[in-house]
């Protein structure tokens, strides 16, 4: 199939998670991308395992991140090896690269020369926490980043304290914002044929990710989030019943919807609780608690043939076993195996269709250096 | 000059998902005219968060829609169709986030609109795929998190099902279709042709978790199983968390249980070591690292740990975030003004390009506020309702 990135090359000197995961999905639209990586030990997150899961000497992260992608190996302390890389690079449609502020200047790989060498190249540049401020050398990790960007104090309920998400939010989002602004940046360069400087941050997206409710707050004379103590709350801007429900045998998750229809369908008298429009808002926790009340004595599906007939937005709350054993994830096609070598890794494929097609690759991440030779090749380096 | 200027974006979504993505590329650029059934308009208008009504309409209103214009329109109507089948001849991009089978009804899927603008982009989101079982259950944020095992990431292992406080499967998709779009529009800039970009929330929610579930699939299909406290991540050892401190919390990222130890002259945790154990007994170092790090206030405790290079933060909220210089520096607020004079203040882009920030001082449109000047420009007949078809 014709991809929109074919024909692009992506050097990534990016490590972990935001950077790669941005190479990821250039290159399942088609660019080929190059992982530049020291020699032997390669980058970072080879080590960085979760679970203690590795195939082979690699960790299974890496292997999810680093799919679909060479890797070429190269010290860039090496006179010799710089020169090459300094090859590849006026080859090079796009870099990427996460390295602490100064290092790449140290190199000599920074923005300002890698235009000498490559005057059409996009620059991307994933930090922390931005290149300036009190900040800007502090380890640009996940779980920090969200703590002080206020994330923490969104989910979960009030006296629980802080609660993270259960993922790296941050460096995803990231990785996100990082993949649309060298996409954008190549479509400027159509038009301009010069190189572009695209930089995001961890923290710059975790606030991004929070523009709607931080929105409120500016414009609310600066109230902070107020949680709810029910257990199973979704969301603290939004009124009852957001929320996911224990029943009979399992959750109900109920988004937003008509209280009075819903209590009517579960049978459930809210009337104390519920006396005007603003109710739902003043009175939420007791709301949630009054309707938590009535939904345990059912069991999900029970509840599900009741409520989605009359068109009440809810669902079953599902874990990995179940949602991965539903009908609904196979119709998908979201799981993809990829051969590495004697082991056969199951993960996902890109989120994206384009011109109707789902975008597989069976491509396993590669070792350190795997395609050095090809590519002194192809490149003449 | 933006990257997207000159494009010509005609957005027919809804709520956060597809706007969010629209948002994104008139930040980067491109002119973005949202199209909106005239009396309501897009019904996040009126989707409240905390009651509040700004200058008419819900705050996360103004937050997505800034930086945009309004077209009203009732799709169903065959003058105002008609209108619109001559601006989509115009247009760079259309996208919509209508529940399957909508556009086809409307007349204005990927197939019609091709017909009328061969090169044009088309993006789509929907709420769980074109097909299969769920193709008519409501796209909904929380929804789409309860039905893909994102809320057993979250919270300790006693809360049960804990969803992400925010709407985080919509800007995911908003965040993948704007990718998806962009790459078409490059592969347009350089050979000329259309494309097709299509995203599903539960698509989007599974790339979102796609370290977890690769994990979960090659670990025999064991559920993830959060720790008893300081959850942070459920696949990951101690100390990984967040702490109470004699006044306030501290989050600890990786960090040698030993080292730690000795660090924080924390006698109790010396008995476990790092790699395995710190994964298989995380309960029970979380729960000595707890009870010691309530003993000092967390100024105390990082100014011992940020010297030895471990990795940990203060836990701020929104006023204290505020008034720090890290976050200033940012210069991440940015007031935005309606054509009415009515301004208020969100964030701005989080993308830089050339160094720059991207500023954008348009607010939200009033619904149809455009319809008189884009009539105009591109001289919209109502009588040709014939136009196209």
């Amino acid at each position: 199939m014709n991809k929109p990135l074919d024909g692009l090359l992506v050097l990534e000197f990016c490590q972990f998670l935001a950077g790669p995961s941005a190479g990821l999905k250039l290159a399942d639209m088609g660019a080929r991308v190059i992982k530049i990586e020291r020699p032997v030990k390669g980058e970072a997150c080879r080590q960085l395992a979760i679970k203690n899961l590795f195939v082979e000497e690699d960790s299974l992260l890496f292997h999810t991140i680093n799919r679909n992608k060479e890797s070429y190996a190269a010290d860039l302390k090496n006179a010799e090896d710089l020169e090459r890389v300094k090859k590849l690079i006026a080859a090079a449609d796009v870099m990427t690269h996460n390295f602490r502020p100064g290092v790449m200047e140290k190199i000599g790989l920074d923005f300002e020369s890698v235009k000498a060498i490559n005057p059409k190249i996009i620059y991307g540049v994933v930090t922390g926490y931005g290149s300036e401020g009190p900040w800007a050398a502090k380890p640009g990790q996940d779980l920090l980043v969200q703590s002080v960007s206020g994330l923490t104090t969104l989910s979960g309920t009030a006296e629980e304290g802080p609660i993270p998400f259960g993922l790296s939010v941050a460096d995803i989002m990231c990785g996100n914002h990082l993949t649309q602004g060298i996409l954008a940046a190549l479509i400027k360069r159509v038009k301009t044929n010069k190189a572009v400087l695209v930089e995001v941050s961890l923290l710059e997206s975790v606030l991004d990710i929070q523009f709607e409710v931080l929105t409120t707050y500016l414009n609310d004379g600066g109230q902070l989030p107020k949680r709810s103590n029910v257990k199973g709350s979704g969301h603290s801007y939004l009124s009852a019943p957001y929320g996911v429900y224990a029943t009979a045998d399992g959750y109900l998750a109920l988004a937003m919807g008509d209280l009075s229809d819903i209590s009517s369908a579960i049978e459930c008298d809210i009337s104390a609780v519920f006396t005007d429009a603003d109710s739902s808002f003043k009175n939420r926790d007791e709301i949630l608690d009054c309707l938590a009340l009535s939904l345990k004595d059912k069991t999900t599906s029970e509840w599900l043939a009741i409520l989605e007939p009359r068109g009440i937005w809810c669902a079953d709350v599902l874990t990995y076993q179940a949602a991965t054993a539903h009908p609904a994830f196979e119709e998908i096609g979201m799981k993809q195996v990829l051969s590495a070598g004697s082991h056969r890794i199951e993960t996902t494929r890109s989120p994206v269709q384009l011109d109707g097609d789902k975008l597989y690759s069976s491509k396993a991440a590669p070792k350190v250096g795997a395609s050095n030779e090809i590519i002194n090749q192809e490149f003449k380096l | 000059m933006l990257p997207l200027e000159g494009y010509l974006v005609v957005d027919f979504s809804q709520f956060l998902s597809g706007p969010s993505a629209s948002l994104r590329l008139a930040d980067l650029g491109a002119r973005v005219i949202k199209v909106e059934r005239p009396g309501n308009g897009d019904i996040c208008r009126t989707l409240y968060t905390s009651n509040l009504v700004m200058n008419g309409v819900s705050s996360v209103f103004h937050a997505i829609n800034r930086n945009k214009e309004s077209f009203a329109a009732d799709l169903k109507d065959p003058d105002d169709a008609a209108m619109i089948r001559q601006l989509l001849v115009k247009a760079d991009i259309v996208m919509h986030n209508f529940r399957p089978g909508v556009m086809e009804r409307l007349g204005f899927d990927y197939a019609s609109v091709k017909a009328l603008n061969p090169t044009v982009i088309y993006g789509e989101i929907s709420g769980y795929g074109l097909d299969g079982p769920f193709k008519d259950k409501p796209g909904q944020d929380l929804l789409l998190q309860s039905l893909t095992g994102l809320t057993w990431l979250t919270g300790n292992a006693d809360s049960g099902p804990v969803p992400m406080g925010l709407s985080i499967i919509d800007m995911l998709a908003g965040a993948h279709l704007a990718q998806g779009l962009l790459a078409c529009l490059y592969r347009k800039a350089v050979k000329g042709e259309g494309g097709l970009a299509q995203v599903s929330m539960l698509e989007s929610a599974y790339d979102f978790q796609f370290e977890t579930i690769t994990t979960f699939f090659n670990d025999g299909g064991v559920n993830p199983e959060r720790s008893q406290k300081s959850n942070a991540n459920a696949y990951l050892g101690a100390p990984y968390g967040i702490y109470k401190t004699a006044d306030g919390y501290l989050a600890l990222a990786m960090g040698s249980i030993p080292f730690l130890a000795k660090l924080l002259e924390c006698e109790g945790l010396a008995a476990f070591k790092d790699g395995k154990e710190a994964f298989d007994k995380r309960d029970e170092i979380k729960d000595v690292l707890g009870s010691h790090l309530q003993s000092r206030s967390t100024q105390a405790w990082l100014s011992v740990l940020e010297p030895a290079d471990i990795w940990c933060a203060d836990v701020l909220d929104w006023n204290r975030l505020f008034e720090h210089d890290g976050f200033k520096v940012l210069k991440m607020v940015q007031s935005v003004q309606m054509a009415d004079g009515y301004s208020y203040d969100t964030l701005r882009c989080s993308i830089r390009i050339d160094g720059e920030r991207i500023f954008a001082s348009k607010g939200s449109p009033k619904l149809g506020e455009d319809n008189d000047a884009i009539i105009k420009e591109f001289t919209l007949n109502e009588q040709a309702y014939e136009f196209g078809k």
